[in-house]
């Protein structure tokens, strides 16, 4: 039915029952929330679309972060012009960044290795300081982009209560959410996760037939290497430009369902270290995974907001077992760790990731599982091949 | 005419720290063939040694004045420093001239922080993939950045240059323009002059030793160095060593023209390494002529006149041009064949 290999076809659901039920598994820990729900999903797809890209090819892209801002700036501009229903928002972010890819892949494709990497953060750099400078007439500069009541919004009927429109598809809106508890536990399940993770799915299911197709084995055959490649009369170019506007149109996709859930757009969203924060997601996860980047993604969005909300009170609660001077002595310690140090931790993490699992978590999960006999496969490819370079 | 001077001026003080960063960032690369994203956060460092330097000589006793009063009506505090009680006025003189006695405290202590650096992590990874190597460095950028957080706070912290070279020269008027056409800050001349000594100094050093033959034999050919019976690794760490220091000098300098803040080095590090494409991968003399030639482009598209023709370039023009080059001139202007084209 789906076309897919039995493996992949039991992965796939599997994936399917996670992601729906995502609500109900991640409320025990601490992250059922619609927002962090949402932003899971979103950086999920942004994640798997880069890895598509990274993952295939080994082209190490810096700019990726160009194309979520593009992807915000057009949904926005849509619910302010069209409609506050989210879908021409989210199509013309899809077009706009695949076009948008599609010109800077031209460019920066013509190089590889370092050189690609230093060319797309350039350019992402490029339309960062224009979003911030030039273009402020489109993307509203420092404060951003914002709807307002006054804008035209020709397909809606003009709302009389004079509070904002919310984001809403065909009448149910994005931030509806149905709660209810089980076990004690507070369960939100919101309308605009289920878009998200709908979407991440139909991505997901995406990427594993590319990752299977013809296609697919024609990037791996670039990342292993281009050059005999090239010398056996294939012409390289157009798989690759192929699979940067297709992981630029993930990012579009990721773009527009940000400000879906939020309707605003700032320039911050295009900067580098926004791109950089994607790699992490994909290198982290394991890079030429299926799953990888969207775990990766997981980890990372969890991090952000679980991590740095422990504060040095809620360690010490967590060591009041200990005797008082113990108490104090590992909030010392650990205290830099969390809270507005989660970064530091995250930056450890990624580095003793990269040094001792190269293949990211996947990786780590497959060890484990081989340790205790199990042979588990998660469709996982390749993921010690060295990039392109 | 004075107008295109003073833009030349303008642009080679953010020149200078361009060339500086981008030839310690060359000098590894050329080296040992590491790319080193954590480049930046040596030029940070750098920064933090001047601040470090500043708040050890500012410790002071404090001493009550019974017969004066602050403003709550206590007897005012008054705070000596001890530098200047075991000194006296050499010791005022020290704090005066904390930023280059900064420098010197630094060539030590970035050479330690580049052997750690060196032996501790990038060691390992020259048998990886480039890939790896810039996402391992890139892992530590953010780590330095945040530990230099944690400890000095998210705010930059101004640092003051000498008193002697705080003022301002009217360069206009020895070169016959008319008065106050061409004012330039004092420490900006200082700091474009030491750049041109340091640059001077590391390619003597290559130039004219002994070591820095073998360095540069290294740099063309390390296997067959090696065969010779030279221990060339060990030459490279001395020679990361004095990179980390040249690119940490380049951060103590430019301390009072730029408040160091956690996040200077990455913001640097993007540019320096667009320097270092447009100057050609792995050339000493392209990462100098590039630096200096992209600060002084940068000023001349902030003047206004060009400003008003092309909109927002000011904020562009070293993307583009580097772009351009990269499109153009694959090797930048000065590399040479073979660097990272495999």
């Amino acid at each position: 039915m789906l076309k897919l290999k039995n493996n992949d076809t039991a992965l796939f659901l599997a994936f399917c029952v996670m992601v729906l039920a995502g609500p109900i598994i991640l409320a025990p820990l601490g992250a059922g929330y619609p927002d962090l729900l949402q932003r899971f999903a979103i950086f999920g797809i942004f994640a798997v679309g880069y890895n598509i890209l990274f993952g295939l090819t080994g082209y190490l892209s810096f700019g990726h972060a160009a194309f979520l801002g593009v992807g915000s700036y057009s949904a926005v501009w849509m619910f302010k012009l069209l409609s506050m229903n989210i879908i021409p928002g989210i199509i013309l972010a899809v077009i706009l960044s695949g076009i948008f890819a599609l010109l800077i892949g031209f460019i920066t494709l013509r190089r590889s290795g370092i050189y690609f990497s230093i060319l797309t953060l350039a350019f992402a750099q490029m339309s960062y300081s224009l979003a911030y400078s030039v273009l402020t007439p489109i993307t509203n500069g420092e404060t951003g982009l914002q709807i307002h009541l006054a804008d035209p919004r020709i397909l809606d009927t003009k709302s009389t209560d004079g509070s904002l429109p919310s984001t809403n598809l065909f009448g149910l809106e994005m931030n509806d959410t149905w709660r209810t508890t089980l076990f004690g536990m507070d369960l939100q399940f919101n309308v605009g996760f289920y878009v998200s993770a709908i979407l991440l799915i139909l991505c997901f299911y995406l990427s594993i037939r590319i990752f299977r197709s013809p296609f697919g084995l024609m990037l791996r055959a670039v990342k292993t290497n281009q050059n005999r490649l090239m010398y056996t009369g294939v012409n390289t170019k157009p798989y690759l430009l192929t699979a940067f506007v297709i992981s630029g149109m993930y990012a579009g996709l990721a773009g527009g369902l940000l400000a879906a859930m939020d309707p605003l757009a700032g320039a911050e969203r295009m900067q580098w270290t926004e791109s950089g924060t994607v790699v992490l997601m994909t290198i982290l996860g394991g890079t030429g995974t299926l799953l990888g980047p969207v775990f990766g993604a997981g980890a990372i969005k969890y991090f952000e907001n679980i991590f740095s909300k422990v504060n040095d009170s809620v360690l010490a609660g967590w060591f009041n077992f200990m005797p008082d001077w113990m108490t104090d002595t590992m909030v010392f310690l650990l205290g830099p760790f969390f809270g507005k140090g989660w970064h530091l931790t995250l930056g450890l993490v990624f580095m003793a990731v990269v040094i001792f699992l190269p293949g990211g978590l996947m990786e780590g999960a497959s060890k484990i599982a081989n340790l205790f006999g199990k042979r588990k496969n998660k469709g996982s490819v390749d993921s010690t091949g060295t990039p392109a370079e | 005419m004075d107008d295109i001077l003073l833009q030349i001026l303008n642009g080679l003080d953010k020149g200078s720290a361009y060339a500086l960063i981008t030839l310690g960032l060359t000098l590894i690369f050329g080296t040992l063939g590491v790319v080193n994203f954590a480049h930046g956060s040596l030029f940070m460092l750098g920064a933090f040694v001047a601040v470090i330097v500043r708040k050890i000589m500012m410790i002071s006793s404090v001493t009550l004045d019974p017969t004066r009063t602050n403003f709550l009506g206590k007897p005012l505090e008054i705070k000596t420093t001890y530098i200047e009680q075991w000194f006296g006025s050499f010791g005022t003189w020290m704090i005066d001239y904390s930023v280059p006695i900064a420098v010197l405290v630094a060539i030590p202590v970035m050479m330690l922080v580049g052997f750690v650096m060196e032996r501790g992590l990038i060691k390992h990874f020259y048998h990886r993939p480039h890939a790896d190597q810039i996402l391992v460095t890139f892992g530590l950028a953010i780590v330095l950045q945040e530990i230099v957080k944690k400890f000095f706070g998210a705010n930059a912290i101004p640092q003051a240059a000498p008193e002697a070279a705080s003022g301002a020269l009217d360069i206009g008027v020895w070169l016959g323009f008319a008065e106050n056409a061409v004012i330039y800050p004092e420490w900006r001349l200082i700091y474009f002059f030491f750049a041109v000594a340091v640059i001077a100094a590391v390619f003597s050093f290559l130039r004219f030793t002994t070591f820095g033959m073998v360095v540069r034999a290294g740099m063309v050919d390390r296997e067959t160095v090696g065969l010779l019976g030279i221990n060339i690794n060990r030459r490279f760490t001395l020679m990361f060593g004095i990179a980390a220091a040249v690119t940490g000098m380049a951060g103590v300098m430019y301390a009072p023209i730029l408040s160091p803040n956690y996040h200077m080095g990455m913001d640097f590090l993007v540019l320096t390494f667009v320097v270092v494409v447009v100057g050609g991968m792995g050339s000493l003399p392209g990462a100098v002529l590039a630096g200096f030639m992209l600060g002084i482009l940068e000023s001349f598209a902030s003047m206004n006149e060009v400003k008003s023709i092309l909109p927002g370039i000011d904020q562009i023009i070293i993307y583009l041009v580097a772009i351009i080059i990269l499109l153009v001139r694959p090797r930048g202007l000065m590399g040479k064949a073979g660097v990272m084209e495999d």
